[in-house]
């Protein structure tokens, strides 16, 4: 449709041509499919084997999260966050205590800091692993990769257990630090735990990695160019398979990740094979941070003592505080009128927007494909549909 | 080679099931009801109410200031501030609530009532397997239901428990320690949204 011009790229789309009648076909794919990862639903225009268009429809799990927040107190909404990409409790935690801070001007101290870089590293790798099992159980590889993958996420859910009470939920952070110290022998079991996930990386790699049926299943497949990343917004561990170096860990340095010695892994072609190894060498990374981490923590406190619990009002003024989660940039956005709950606020899910790409990716590719290119998007529809 | 990588691939499996048998690092299933995992001191699934010695009425450390029911997010906890008074654990009377329902079907184990809570009265249960064949009434739970001795909150949460004791204590000790000394500060002292640690001295010994 677009004529195009000097400074506006043009954007051809796939139209329905005048065809011979009956050659198209829409499929309705989900909500229901177990591909789908979740309630989602896809508008699949089919011509034989062969996608014509492809329409993503969302909202089966809206939740009314972002209204929901306006009307309880701030940390009535860290519980909520956690049920945004249930994958990656701690991640989300973060992001909002890190937005309310700013807006209140809350000091977190060291320990903490290290804390959080802890876990969320630790949610990194069970999220990345636990994607690519999901990813390779797409492309036929039944249950074992996803087993392995769950088997070693398990050790890491302990781990959340045992410093937060819950596996998933774990509604840990607060604004000015974490609710509590790690118990005793935690950290120890940490270092074990990341010891060992090196060697699951190995075994992990060998299993799939160089296989050819893989190969010939995702290189190639789903491929998403540079630029249409960077305009899209696209963000995480897509961007950087598509070869844009943009690690929000790297840009904002939030947190204390300056004082961390790590690479940002990035892909050359942009297809779905790429999208699996970045998150494989992301994985080694995250290894590399904790170790580090995990050998400097300090003791000490682990909450701003000027922080309070009940009757908590920041003062007026509006924040943006955004993070590197497992899946992208997540972003809390938040308007204060001085009163006990925020007067505007807006999560930036990194899935949902990651998503908008998925049909320029799906084009002229086969269903089996959709199925594969979707799991390396890697969404929770928690987050999408918030 | 074609099929190489497969191969390799089946090699994995076949060490995974091999070593299956030896090491416990790859033996992980747990064949539930029958075994259990032991559960870290840290877990947490439900909430219930505190109360101290054998008497689940007398010894309820909940006053019914109703904070916990402001704070929590979904707004599952229910109580009725009671008429009269009774004495709480440092002998001043309070008031005790006369209704505490929370709807634990509703309830997302998020912990912010216990966080919140002043006097050490709500803390989080270990006990998950709730199921009940009453969709509406069954989670529902009642005061009665809800009420769990000290005691028991030291079996399941000792280290926590034990700091709760700690901090309790010092606050008899400091009632003990100047009787009606400060007289004058009832009123500050028994206003129920001020939490104990920053309540101006203390109130009339029972
Ligand atoms: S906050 Fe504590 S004392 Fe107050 S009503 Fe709730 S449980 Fe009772
Ligand atoms: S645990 Fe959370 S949801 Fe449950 S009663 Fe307490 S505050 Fe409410």
């Amino acid at each position: 449709m677009n004529a195009g011009s000097d400074t506006q790229p043009t954007r051809h789309q796939v139209r329905p041509k005048p065809n011979r009648e009956g050659d198209w076909l829409e499929v309705s794919m989900g909500p229901q499919h177990p591909s789908t990862h979740g309630v989602f639903r896809m508008d699949v225009v089919l011509e034989g084997e062969r996608v014509v268009r492809l329409k993503p429809v969302f909202g089966y799990l809206h939740r009314n999260h972002e209204k929901i927040a306006e009307g309880t107190t701030y940390l009535g909404s860290m519980p909520y966050t956690d049920r945004l990409d249930y994958f990656c409790s701690m991640t989300n935690n973060w992001a909002y205590a890190l937005a309310v801070e700013k807006l209140a001007g809350l000091q977190v101290p060291e320990r903490a800091e290290y804390l959080r870089v802890i876990l969320a590293e630790l949610t990194r790798l069970q999220n990345h692993a636990s994607l690519c099992g999901f990813l390779l159980q797409d492309m036929g590889a039944m249950g074992t990769p996803l087993m392995y993958a769950f088997r070693e996420r398990e050790k890491i859910l302990d781990l959340f257990e045992a410093i937060s009470g819950a596996r998933m939920m774990c509604n840990f952070m607060r604004f000015g630090g974490c609710r509590c110290d790690a118990p005793p022998g935690w950290l120890e079991q940490a270092r074990r735990v990341v010891d060992n996930f090196p060697r699951f990386l190995d075994e992990f790699e060998a299993l799939l990695s160089e296989n050819e049926i893989i190969m010939a299943r995702t290189q190639g497949v789903g491929v998403l160019p540079r630029d249409l990343a960077i305009n899209a917004g696209v963000t995480g561990p897509m961007l950087r398979a598509s070869g844009v170096n943009y690690d929000v860990r790297k840009v904002d340095r939030y947190g204390i990740y300056d004082r961390f010695e790590f690479k940002v892994p990035l892909g050359e072609h942009g297809d779905t094979y790429d999208r699996y190894m970045v998150r494989i060498l992301e994985m080694r990374q995250s290894v590399n941070i904790l170790k580090q981490a995990l050998a400097d923590i300090p003791p000490g406190p682990v909450m701003d003592p000027k922080a309070k619990l009940r009757g908590f009002r920041p003062k007026p003024g509006e924040a943006y505080a955004r993070i590197e989660a497992p899946k992208g940039e997540l972003g809390f956005y938040l308007i204060s009128d001085g009163g006990p709950n925020p007067y505007r606020y807006r999560v930036r899910p990194p899935s949902f927007i990651n998503l908008t790409v998925l049909e320029d990716m799906c084009l002229g590719h086969t269903v089996a494909d959709v199925v594969v290119i979707l799991g390396s998007v890697d969404i929770v529809m928690g987050e999408v549909d918030r | 080679m074609l099929g190489e990588a497969i191969i390799k691939g089946l090699a994995v499996t076949a060490k995974n099931f091999a070593l299956s048998y030896v090491s416990p690092e790859r033996l992980v299933t747990i064949q539930y009801p029958e075994e259990r995992q032991p559960l870290p001191e840290a877990t947490r699934q439900f909430p219930f109410l505190v109360y101290d010695g054998d008497d689940p009425h007398a010894g309820l450390r909940c006053v019914a200031c109703q904070i916990c029911e402001k704070e929590c997010p979904p707004q599952c906890i229910y109580i009725v501030k009671s008429k009269d008074k009774k004495p709480d654990h440092t002998g001043k009377p309070q008031f005790y609530p006369a209704v505490f329902d929370i709807d634990l079907s509703v309830c997302m184990s998020c912990q912010i009532c216990v966080e919140v809570c002043p006097f050490d009265a709500i803390k989080m249960d270990t006990e998950f397997e709730l199921s009940t064949t009453d969709r509406f009434a069954g989670l529902l739970y009642h005061k009665e239901q809800l009420a769990k001795s000290n005691a028991y909150y030291h079996k399941i949460h000792p280290t926590e428990a034990a700091e709760v004791d700690a901090r309790l204590a010092a606050e008899r000790a400091k009632v003990a320690a100047k009787p009606r000394a400060a007289s004058e500060t009832k009123a500050a002292a028994t206003a129920p949204a001020a939490p104990p640690a920053l309540a101006p001295g203390a109130a009339v010994a029972a």
